[in-house]
């Protein structure tokens, strides 16, 4: 353990813990943009500078482990110039359009700005001139034909989350910084469209609009949202997720970072969500009326037009649960007296939970009397 | 029986020059001049490295039985001259031999690390052992603990010569002292400032030195393995390290067994692609281990977590090659050159408006006017010298009035530069000290690695209103508000790069403030900027001989002959021609 004094009070916190981790426990408020908590320090952002007694130079506290006897003072006058500065040159170079941008109202960026008072338009440090800092900004050529995720890069403050997320969380390495000095820019191998798993865990880690959902483009904003969270469905994993609910209808799936999934879906869970209000969306469950060779129309019935669809009632008949496991157990037992209990196989899935899987092969093992189960994972 | 011995410089400026055609002509004349069987017996050619005077390349020194002559300026056309009076006459060329101006040049010098510089053959091994090498790192491995090394090298005051000048014994003492499985010694080659040549001279005048550098480090700090990172923009450096790496591993200097000890040290080199920041060290583990080079903020220091996560030492080409030199003569003969806390020599890349241009080693402590006058040779043209900047695009300039100071860390440092890797450029009247920030701002600005804020976008704003401001159209309040964003880029960035690259800005402001008012007033006082200038004729001094009129692209000049000729400001564009061209020195630009 190691003592140290944060803004006079005195604290022991385990060894290689970061001055910022250290203040957070003591509840003392550092602005931070580049730092993750489930992300190696990166120390890009610098609003995090913090100054240490004997050392010439403020440090940035995200990256800084504590040592013994340390004085660490998170908050003076210089220190607060410095930040208002960084929050000055980042804003010089963003587009600045709030009012129309995704991420608003949720937007680490647009908060700090809020607190510290920024307007790109007039910075504070150049009281009555029109706008010191304005400059060139970046342009980008828009290259994002993917279905998943929207890359508005002209937000993009280059704090490296994305691209630590890609690498260290979801072990893919799409996305890396390219060029240097002013033009350094975040962008896939030879700035070619994004071509990934669209796990979109970078999106979840962005704290500006640079990255974000395009099923989510113009669906509501963060306060007219019901969050509901739940499990996923898709596998057995079970990640937490919350769903995103205006108008009672999902638009958006996120994921808490205090759940055991630590924020963190995949492709399936975060952007898979548009089948809950699909019309082809099976409710209830269905038997067979018709003869098999009438089904054996050489397509699939969702390929048919509506009128054709409601003709459904043809084919299949909607049955309640009870009726339809009912249907179940009396075919498998006239299988299984007359051809044996081996003619019946079982194959479990991947998306059922070690629970379910564990019932399933007792069920083909006692029930049904065969060791013919298998698995779809094993495949 | 004679021994003639020809040296001819292949180092940076050498070859620019055309050494190698000096080369081939000497080794021709010789054949067709049929020099007499017993000469030729000691006739022998050597490709040496850096002479110093880069500006009167190719030198070509000739030893005929140990009587040194030097020739400057040599061309292939010359040599055959020098083969037959000389060599088969022995009667010196008088008129091409190095003139006082050359010998002055060396006079206040101190070689040290260039010591065999020039005079060995860089491609031979045997010509290095020939001048004691491999002597020190031979005394180091049969009877000297490390403990004894890293206590000699604190002694001699050795400082790291890659720009931040910190202690070189204490560097390694710290990493000895750090136990881990693996150690590492990285040579940093990569020498981004633009203008510094002195590590790439090093290296392939004397790439021998710089091995056995590393080799004796490695032994005091207890790595087997070592880096050379260098720029692969330095291909003949790549390739004279990589035969001398060879060469030193076919002699046992390198490998398993070294010097008969259970010690084994072997060197890899890793090619840099030539990005500035790249020289920082954490910037460089990164690039050797594959990432992209950005920084990262220390501490952990290198020597306590560096190259994959191992105790690194690293330390500059010129620190390195320093140490064979301070091993074999000893520290108290080191340390009796330059100052109480900046000890030894210090390899300067000597440019700008002085007479003579090129490398020079001189001891820490002299003054900058024994540099640029007595060594340097004075200002060009006769001009009047306005400051020198050191320090290269990290550091800052010192004004005409200061030439007096002392060059060494702490006196540099005071003044608000830095010696940094050793450029010092001498800039007279005719130099514009705004302009000359904006060209060392837009080298940083360009070769940030992007990675912080203050830094990308900070420098980037800096580079706009310098540029605004050379161009006309700078506003009240831009100086000021270039003090106040230097500050803040300087406390706030990350690296050295970020934390320095203010400095041209900030001390050009200090010390020419009234420039940087000038342009806010739209004009230039050394008549450099392009935008705020116009040229004209002086109607006294024209003599309408039309030379300008024909010289102007833009067909901005009228007048007919033996009539005062006329520049129409709306059409010209400021290339120059005109003022280039004009024999009766008529044309004026302000
Ligand atoms: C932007 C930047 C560029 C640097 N480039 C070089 C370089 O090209 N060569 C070098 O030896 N040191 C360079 N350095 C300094 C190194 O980080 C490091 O301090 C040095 O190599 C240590 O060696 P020394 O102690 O022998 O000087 C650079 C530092 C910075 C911040
Ligand atoms: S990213 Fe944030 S600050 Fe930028 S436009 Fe969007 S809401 Fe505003
Ligand atoms: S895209 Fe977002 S997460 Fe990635 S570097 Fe830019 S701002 Fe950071
Ligand atoms: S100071 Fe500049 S070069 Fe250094 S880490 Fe920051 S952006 Fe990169
Ligand atoms: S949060 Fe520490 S530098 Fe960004």
């Amino acid at each position: 353990m190691v003592k140290l004094n944060i803004d006079g009070r005195m604290i022991e916190v385990a060894e290689g813990t970061t001055i910022l981790n250290a203040s957070r426990m003591l509840n003392i408020e550092i602005p931070t943009l580049c730092n993750h908590p489930k992300l190696t320090p990166f120390g890009g952002c610098r609003l995090c500078l913090v100054e240490v007694k004997g050392v010439p130079r403020p440090l940035t506290s995200c990256t800084t482990p504590v040592s013994e006897g340390m004085e660490v003072t998170t908050s003076t006058p210089a220190l607060e110039d410095l930040r208002k500065t960084v929050l000055e040159l980042i804003l010089s170079d963003h587009p600045n359009d709030c009012m129309i941008c995704e991420k608003a109202g949720d937007c680490t960026l647009q908060e700090l700005a809020y607190f510290y008072g920024i307007s790109p338009y007039n910075p504070p440090l150049l009281k009555g001139d029109k706008g010191g800092f304005l400059g060139e900004r970046r342009i980008y050529e828009k290259r994002d034909g993917n279905p998943f995720i929207e890359r508005n890069m002209e937000k993009c403050i280059l704090c490296g989350r994305c691209v630590k997320v890609c690498d260290e969380i979801q072990g893919v390495g799409a996305i890396d910084f390219a060029y240097r000095g002013f033009k350094s820019k975040i962008c896939p191998p030879f700035e070619r469209d994004l071509d990934c798993e669209f796990c979109g865990q970078c999106v979840a880690v962005c704290p500006t609009g640079a990255l974000t959902g395009k099923m989510w483009q113009l669906r509501g904003r963060q306060k007219d949202i019901k969050e509901v969270d739940t499990t996923c469905a898709y596998c057995g994993t079970g990640c937490n997720i919350t769903l995103h609910v205006r108008k009672n209808e999902v638009v958006r799936v996120t994921a808490k970072e205090d759940k055991w999934n630590e924020g963190w879906l995949c492709v399936k869970g975060r952007f898979g969500y548009t089948f809950i209000n699909s019309p082809d969306r099976l409710k209830k469950p269905l038997i067979r009326i018709a003869p098999k060779h009438i089904a054996d129309f050489g397509f699939r019935i969702s390929d048919l037009n509506s009128e054709v669809r409601n003709q459904q009632s043809a084919i299949f008949k909607e049955v309640s649960w009870d009726e339809a496991l009912d249907y179940i157990s009396a075919k498998l037992k006239e299988i299984k007296e007359k051809h044996g209990p081996d003619s019946i196989a079982g194959l479990s899935s991947a998306r059922c939970t070690t629970e379910e899987n564990y019932l399933f092969q007792k069920f083909m093992r006692a029930a049904v009397g065969t060791n013919n189960v298998d698995h779809c994972a094993r495949l | 029986m004679s021994s003639v011995k020809i040296m001819v410089c292949m180092g940076p400026g050498g070859i620019a020059s055309g050494g190698a055609e000096v080369i081939s002509a000497f080794e021709s004349e010789l054949r067709q001049a049929n020099v007499s069987a017993d000469i030729h017996k000691g006739c022998s050619l050597h490709k040496v490295g850096c002479f110093g005077l880069c500006s009167k390349d190719v030198l070509v020194d000739l030893i005929i039985d140990g009587a040194k002559t030097t020739y400057q300026s040599v061309k292939p056309e010359m040599v055959r001259r020098i083969v037959s009076e000389h060599i088969i006459g022995n009667l010196p060329v008088a008129e091409w031999t190095a003139d006082e101006n050359y010998h002055n040049f060396y006079k206040k010098q101190v070689k040290v690390v260039l010591s065999d510089c020039g005079r060995i053959d860089y491609e031979n091994i045997d010509s290095y052992i020939s001048e004691g090498g491999y002597k020190a790192a031979e005394k180091v491995f049969a009877g000297m603990t490390p403990e004894a090394v890293t206590a000699e090298i604190k002694n001699s005051g050795l400082r790291g010569r890659g720009g931040a000048g910190f202690p070189t014994g204490v560097k390694w003492e710290a990493c000895r002292k750090t136990a881990a499985g693996q150690k590492y010694i990285i040579c940093n080659a990569d020498e981004g400032d633009p203008g510094a040549f002195m590590d790439r001279a090093v290296i392939e005048g004397n790439p021998h030195a710089v091995i056995e550098g590393m080799l004796i480090g490695s032994y005091a700090i207890g790595a087997s393995r070592g880096y050379v990172y260098i720029r692969a923009e330095y291909p003949l450096a790549v390739e004279r390290l990589k035969y001398a790496i060879k060469d030193a591993h076919e002699r046992g200097f390198l490998g398993s067994n070294i010097f008969g000890s259970k010690l084994k040290f072997d060197i890899q080199l890793k090619l840099g692609a030539g990005a500035f920041v790249c020289g920082e060290e954490t910037a460089l583990i990164a690039s050797i281990e594959g990432q992209r080079g950005m920084p990262r903020p220390k501490p952990p220091y290198p020597v306590f977590q560096g190259l994959w996560g191992k105790p690194t030492v690293i330390n500059n080409v010129e620190t390195l090659a320093n140490i064979p030199y301070i091993i074999k003569k000893g520290s108290a003969w080191y340390s009796s050159y330059g100052t109480e806390k900046s000890k030894g020599t210090k390899v300067f890349a000597l440019t700008g408006k002085v007479k003579n241009t090129g490398l020079i080693e001189v001891p820490m402590g002299i003054t900058l006017r024994e540099i640029i006058y007595d060594i340097g040779g004075g200002i060009e043209g006769g001009k009047a010298l306005k400051a020198v900047q050191t320090g290269g695009p990290s550091g800052g300039c010192i004004p005409a009035n200061m030439v007096d100071i002392n060059v060494d860390y702490e006196s540099l440092a005071r003044v608000g530069s830095i010696v940094g890797s050793g450029g010092m450029i001498v800039l007279d009247e005719d130099n514009c000290m705004v302009n000359m920030a904006q060209y060392f701002l837009q080298f940083t600005q360009s070769e940030s690695c992007g990675k912080c804020v203050p830094c990308r976008i900070g420098t980037k704003r800096l580079l706009e209103i310098l540029s605004r401001i050379t161009k006309g159209k700078g506003r009240d309040g831009d100086i000021e508000l270039l003090e106040k964003l230097s500050r803040d880029i300087k406390s706030a960035s990350l690296c050295g790069l970020g934390q320095t690259a203010p400095n041209p800005v900030l001390s050009t402001i200090k010390y020419f403030r009234n420039e940087y008012e000038a342009h806010l007033k739209g004009k230039c006082p050394a008549a450099v900027c392009k935008e705020l200038l116009t040229y004209y004729i002086l109607e006294e001094f024209c003599k309408g001989c039309g030379a300008c009129l024909r010289a102007c692209p833009s067909k901005a000049i009228t007048g007919e002959k033996k009539k005062l000729h006329k520049i129409d400001p709306a059409v010209c564009v400021k290339c120059g021609a005109c003022f280039d061209v004009c024999k009766f020195k008529a044309v004026k630009k302000e």
